[in-house]
């Protein structure tokens, strides 16, 4: 995975709360056998009108945002659907960062397997960084995630909480299976120890599976 | 001795590994995969040479695109039909046991993995589908993950987790006639929010929900999830043995006295402590029905659809107003007066026998309204489908006007051809009414089987309780 040390980058604003993973990837586009190509039709039902033709009306449109690689977003950011597909789509359209005052645990979660932050700072913080991002054509924010700041241009310094585990994570773009995998023999030892009680008993009127079984 | 709750016996007894101010390594004792989730996690695999480490742990279905009517036809949705193709082969080649399409004990994976005894109490379950939070209902600790992880399961059984606080939901009292397991769930959300339980496993307790149904008690712990916890859970107890006693999967005989003996113990500690604790009078419950865009807005079938200067907040004021907008609503208007399209019974929220049964005992001998586009009945599974049509509720429904259908998940999400048409209304017992659920620009409501039965009759919303009520239990 991609590391994450530091970020410097044009800001998007989504003035909404509760934005769910529907939104981000909506069904139609869960059928994909590969995790690539969801840049295109991230937030596609607010972003397209029929016959795919761009709404205006929809921040990610605008003109000014082109290119936007920050997303400040408000509370209970990626709600709903597991879908990494969500994920995948805000990573492929160019984001390294969200800004959020609360995240989804199962999104939050997931952010960390692709490579993007996802920084928590407290509601009236994230209000000043909308009306800046209102305000102030071309505002950009740089993030340090080994400092754990977000800073702008004029001087705006604002601290994040992240867990040192999730932290790592990021910065040395851990592959998590090769990590867990180094406990083998704890897992072994696991089997072992619990094999009395975990018995798989073969089902007795199963009616019908495939692979033989 | 540690008093611990259900939730810190069951992680105590998973951890693989652990060391001070890391996630640990917690054992996963079934993986349930379906085809949406899951091509990328054996991709993954795959192209880094990694095996399934428990293919006997592990049980596949195909649910959430497939067709509901004839199986027999071909698949028209090339991409569907791809996923399928996937999922076949990439279990023939790990040797994962699959339910395919054509399968007697196909249905929703959530629906499934109980009903054929894959789920049992103190076990660890998980899926790549955020509703996997149902199986918490049989005392199970079950949360939906990403693929990323999908593939950490598959290549080591196990899964990287920092413990959750605990939230105690206690439902007080006894449920009214007309009010379900739904409608506890819907009144938790309005009350915690759809961010509440967020961080949190819940474990809900009280007399309304010991008196549930393990059917209704999979209702509740399904859509915890809409509440923003991963994990909803319900201590093991006689009902739930009952349950499981005889399913496939099940120990037999003395190997079934033995694993109750310990089932036993899975409750929270007298005296063990929580870091929340939310309740509710079951009394005051009425049937819920939701009126925006999210679970959160919902309000009794008595009430009326808010006005967005209503809420404090002006982000709930700003929500509150798109979602009307969304939902072509106007505020006041009583939410008996709001007519319905089509009707939804299915979902892994709502589509088990008691489901079934308590909609047919509504509509028996009547019929869905002339303004009904479209009434659905979709069985939870192939094993339900069997059953309710032994015992005739396929008959009751059809000569009612619905449509009785095979197994899947359906117009819940509308990946296969059941798709609510774009404005149109619906009475959905499915978990999620956000934007587009079923179906882009579509309108849903989220309700109880008895509430969107009586919503068919009646061709828009109605009190179940005012509705013959003699045959709504």
């Amino acid at each position: 995975m991609q590391p994450f040390i530091t970020h410097a980058g044009l800001v998007m604003p989504l003035d909404k709360v509760n934005v769910d993973t529907d939104q981000m990837v909506p069904k139609q586009f869960l059928k994909a056998l590969t995790r690539e190509g969801f840049g295109r039709i991230l937030f596609y039902d607010w972003r397209y009108l029929a016959g795919e033709k761009p709404n205006p009306d929809f921040v990610l449109n605008f003109p000014r945002y082109k290119g936007a690689s920050v997303l400040l977003a408000r509370t209970n950011f990626g709600c709903g659907s597991s879908r990494e597909h969500a994920p995948w789509g805000v990573k492929d359209y160019g984001f390294r960062v969200i800004i959020a005052p609360s995240y989804a645990d199962i999104f939050y979660n997931n952010c960390f397997k692709n490579g993007i932050l996802p920084a928590i700072l407290e509601e009236d913080e994230v209000d000043e960084l909308f009306q800046r991002t209102e305000k102030e054509q071309g505002y950009s924010l740089s993030v340090d995630l080994p400092n754990q700041t977000i800073s702008d241009q004029h001087g705006l310094i604002y601290t994040f909480e992240i867990a040192p585990s999730r932290k790592e994570v990021l910065l040395k773009g851990l592959d998590d299976i090769g990590q867990t995998l180094q406990h083998a023999a704890a897992i072994d030892d696991y089997e072992k120890a619990h094999a009395s009680t975990a018995t798989m008993y073969q089902a007795v009127d199963v009616k019908y599976y495939s692979n033989g079984h | 001795m540690t008093l611990k709750n259900l939730y810190q016996k069951i992680w105590d007894d998973h951890v693989v590994h652990e060391e001070p101010g890391k996630p640990s390594v917690i054992y996963i004792d079934r993986h349930l995969i379906h085809e949406g989730t899951s091509p990328q996690a054996f991709a993954g695999l795959k192209s880094e040479g990694r095996k399934v480490r428990r293919p006997d742990l592990t049980f596949a279905v195909m649910d959430h695109s497939v067709p509901t009517k004839d199986r027999l036809l071909p698949i028209v949705d090339q991409d569907a039909k791809l996923q399928f193709e996937a999922l076949a082969r990439n279990c023939a080649e790990t040797n994962v046991r699959l339910f395919d399409m054509n399968s007697q004990n196909q249905g929703i994976v959530h629906i499934i993995g109980p009903e054929l005894g894959i789920t049992q109490p103190g076990q660890t379950i998980v899926c790549g589908d955020s509703h996997t939070s149902t199986h918490g209902a049989f005392g199970t600790l079950a949360f939906g993950i990403g693929t990323s992880e999908v593939e950490h399961v598959l290549a080591t059984q196990c899964l990287v987790q920092g413990k959750s606080k605990t939230m105690h939901i206690v439902v007080n009292g006894k449920r009214p006639k007309g009010v379900t397991a739904k409608d506890i769930i819907l009144a938790i959300i309005g009350k915690i929010g759809i961010g509440g339980g967020t961080g949190c496993v819940v474990e809900y307790g009280g007399e309304a929900i010991r008196a549930l149904s393990m059917d209704g008690r999979m209702t509740v712990c399904n859509m915890t999830i809409e509440g923003g916890a991963r994990a909803g859970m319900v201590a093991p107890d006689d009902t739930t043995f009952a349950y499981m006693e005889g399913r496939p999967f099940v120990p037999r005989g003395k190997d079934f006295q033995n694993a109750v003996e310990r089932w036993r113990l899975l409750k929270t500690d007298d005296g063990a402590t929580f870091d929340m604790t939310i309740e509710l009078r079951a009394g005051e419950i009425g049937p819920q029905v939701t009126w925006g865009t999210n679970p959160g807005m919902v309000t009794s079938v008595t009430g009326r659809v808010p006005d967005p200067h209503d809420f404090k907040d002006p982000n709930d004021q700003k929500a509150t107003e798109s979602a009307l907008k969304y939902m072509g609503l106007k505020s006041g208007t009583p939410i008996v007066d709001i007519p319905v399209d089509r009707v939804f019974i299915g979902s892994c929220t709502n589509s088990r026998l008691d489901d079934l049964r308590a909609a047919a005992q509504l509509v028996a001998g009547k019929h869905v309204a002339k303004t009904i586009k479209q009434a659905l009945i979709v069985p939870g599974s192939r094993g339900i489908k069997a059953q309710a049509e032994k015992e005739g509720l396929d008959k009751v429904f059809t000569q009612a006007g619905f449509e009785w259908r095979d197994a899947g998940c359906s117009m819940c999400i509308g990946m296969n051809a059941d798709v609510l048409p774009p404005h149109e209304r619906s009475a959905s017992t499915s978990n999620r009414n956000f934007e587009g659920r079923q179906g882009r620009d579509s309108r849903t409501h989220l309700v109880s089987p008895v509430m969107a039965a009586a919503a068919a009759i009646a061709g828009h919303f109605v009190d179940v309780r005012e509705f013959d009520v003699a045959h709504v239990e």
